[in-house]
């Protein structure tokens, strides 16, 4: 009998499949491959006309217009004011959330905040973009009247809002990972819920937390629309969270939608400022990576 | 003199005291989430809900504020996800059963999962710049759907391979084991056991993933989609506009008027994703009952 009467698929069948999945999975090597490739040939070019000294060592970060400086660190500087102002801003409310929902809340109440929470995770970082502009700043301004309209710190709480889902949601899974067992033991010896929660569930549970802190900072060292629209576009060497900021992603963006022409110095300055960002979030995506890889050989035990 | 006793009834009082206060502390911490969130709603109601009408679904956008609206953005949105969902889909798909039921342990398995780990990670404005060199640039496809669609398939490939892998893992080995008693191939296992029962949880990535793609703003802008377009995508290579991108365009202006209408934008954009997320729980529920069966 051949193998079409029998609805038996031929072994060269059963190996081409495995063959095209196989391709398919290769393409993700593919695109990471391609985005170090690109950036890299990209930025090289780039340090052929401006050397990476002047990149690293000067002090301004006036690409597009005379005299032309090339000190990246003011772009740094802007995206660190913004992130840490982010996570200043989300890691309270984040482990808070968290804490509340696995060690406190009931079943009621978590059916109710935990799909509110994914709301929020789900909203577009330019409708975050749009309220840090429109409503957070305005409402800012009647505290801090000097407030400029674009500035660092309505886009760092936006970012901070955005990541809180993230934080409060990975925090939780590593907070409900805990063994019950461990908890009864606490209450067994007469401590609180909350001498529970601080001597036994959070240090337990903490490589989870700490990895959901870091993935969350590299989320908002890559954050985009947020900082374009609301933190605004002057490059400063300084922490200052009250004035207009420009961030490596801000840059990058003003760049694209510009009219400088594809190919020039300026345009490839984009790449540089890419790999940096890409670096950045590489160590912070791996070291959130190795954390947890701690934490589930801690859990075995 | 208080005595040792008073001592230890004062330290009790204390421990209940302080344990009653953080409860308070951390359930602030997600009011306060929750009530940003309502007030993020609610602002963008009352901004956006008077310009929101049904000739601001179909005008073209305009200089003037009351003139403009979002058929073409809407058109460029349906346009490149009607290619991006299909291709990341398939490709997200077949990567997650490779994964999960060919793959060897190995090295070489560890490091594709490290890859897309990694991968799901890097900022969103760095696939722009992929996708400039590689498509609009390298494959001279210019500022087209096709090139944002492959774009975007790029992006949001990790999140469905991760959401797969996961649907697929919690398919029961019991049901692989009949399969394979009954003289199946691993093939046929997979394709006819394993995918259909994992087909709601896939759908149910695949549509966040999706939602995400039509949300993302950054990618776009730098492959360079156009900001303002008063023409409908009629083919692949057509240039076109996205809604986040209309709305971008609209908040970047000073005029009190286009932030209105950036609002109603967004209304219409939150809109289409709740829906779509609807839809995923709707199919989700379906598929259960018919594996069910």
């Amino acid at each position: 009998m051949t193998s079409k009467t029998t609805g038996q698929p031929s072994r060269s069948r059963e190996k081409l499949i495995a063959k095209l999945l196989f391709a398919c999975a290769l393409l993700s090597i593919v695109t990471t491959v391609l985005i170090v490739g690109i950036l890299a040939q990209e930025a090289w070019s780039f340090f052929s006309d401006v050397p990476i000294q002047r990149f690293i060592t000067e002090s301004e970060w006036t690409p597009l217009f005379e005299p032309q400086h090339w000190g990246i660190r003011s772009l740094v500087y802007g995206t660190l004011t913004v992130t840490i102002g982010a996570i200043l801003f989300a890691v309270p409310l984040g482990l808070g959330s968290a804490v509340y929902l696995s060690e406190y809340a009931g079943h009621r109440t978590r059916s109710i905040v935990k799909p509110l929470l994914e709301i929020l995770a789900g909203i577009p970082t330019i409708v975050y973009g749009y309220f840090a502009l429109v409503i957070i700043t305005p409402a800012l301004k009647a505290f801090i009247p000097n407030l400029g309209v674009y500035n660092a710190l309505s886009a760092s709480i936006a970012v901070g809002i955005m990541i809180t889902p993230m934080i409060s949601s990975l925090s939780e899974d590593a907070l409900l990972a805990v063994p019950k067992t461990l908890r009864e033991g606490s209450y067994a010896l007469g401590s609180t819920k909350l001498e529970t929660t601080f001597h036994i569930v959070i240090p337990y549970a903490i490589s989870g937390i700490v990895s959901s802190v870091v993935l969350a900072i590299s989320r908002a060292l890559g954050e985009t629309m947020i900082v374009s629209i609301a933190a605004g576009a002057t490059p400063r060497l300084s922490f200052n969270p009250l004035e207009s900021v420009q961030t490596m992603t801000a840059y990058i963006v003003q760049v694209s939608m510009g009219d400088t022409p594809y190919g020039s110095v300026e345009y490839r300055s984009i790449f540089a400022v890419g790999i940096a960002l890409f670096m950045f979030t590489l160590i912070m995506n791996l070291a959130a990576m190795f954390i947890k890889e701690k934490f589930k050989v801690s859990a075995k035990l | 003199m208080t005595t040792k006793r008073e001592i230890n009834r004062r330290h009790y009082a204390w421990r209940q005291y302080s344990n009653s206060i953080f409860r308070i502390v951390f359930f602030i911490a997600i009011v306060i989430a929750l009530l940003t969130l309502a007030v993020l709603l609610l602002g963008i109601a009352s901004k956006g809900l008077s310009a929101l009408n049904w000739d601001f679904l179909t005008s073209y956008p305009s200089r003037f504020a009351s003139k403009a609206g979002i058929k073409s953005a809407l058109a460029g949105t349906f346009a490149f996800i009607i290619i991006t969902a299909p291709l990341a889909f398939f490709i997200g798909v077949c990567t997650a059963i490779y994964l999960e039921e060919y793959a060897k342990k190995n090295w070489f398995t560890k490091l594709l999962e490290m890859n897309i780990t990694n991968l799901a990670g890097i900022p969103s404005i760095v696939y722009g710049m992929l996708g400039l060199v590689l498509f609009v640039r390298g494959m001279y496809l210019g500022r087209s759907v096709l090139a944002g669609a492959l774009t975007m398939t790029l992006l949001i490939l990790p999140i469905i391979i991760v959401s797969s892998q996961e649907a697929i893992r919690s398919v029961p080995v019991s049901l692989r084991h009949a399969s394979y008693a009954l003289g199946g191939t691993l093939t046929q296992t997979v394709f006819r056991v394993v995918l259909p029962v994992a087909m709601p949880g896939i759908l149910t990535g695949t549509i966040l993933a999706v939602s995400r793609a039509i949300g993302e703003t950054a990618p776009l802008l730098t492959i360079g989609a156009l900001t303002y377009v008063a023409f409908l995508p009629t083919n692949p290579f057509s240039e076109f506009t996205v809604l986040p991108i209309q709305i971008f365009n609209w908040v970047s202006r000073p005029q009190a008027a286009f932030q209105d209408i950036a609002a109603a934008g967004i209304i219409v954009l939150l809109a289409i994703l709740l829906l779509l997320n609807a839809t995923a729980i709707i199919l989700r529920d379906k598929y259960r009952k018919k594996s069910m069966e």
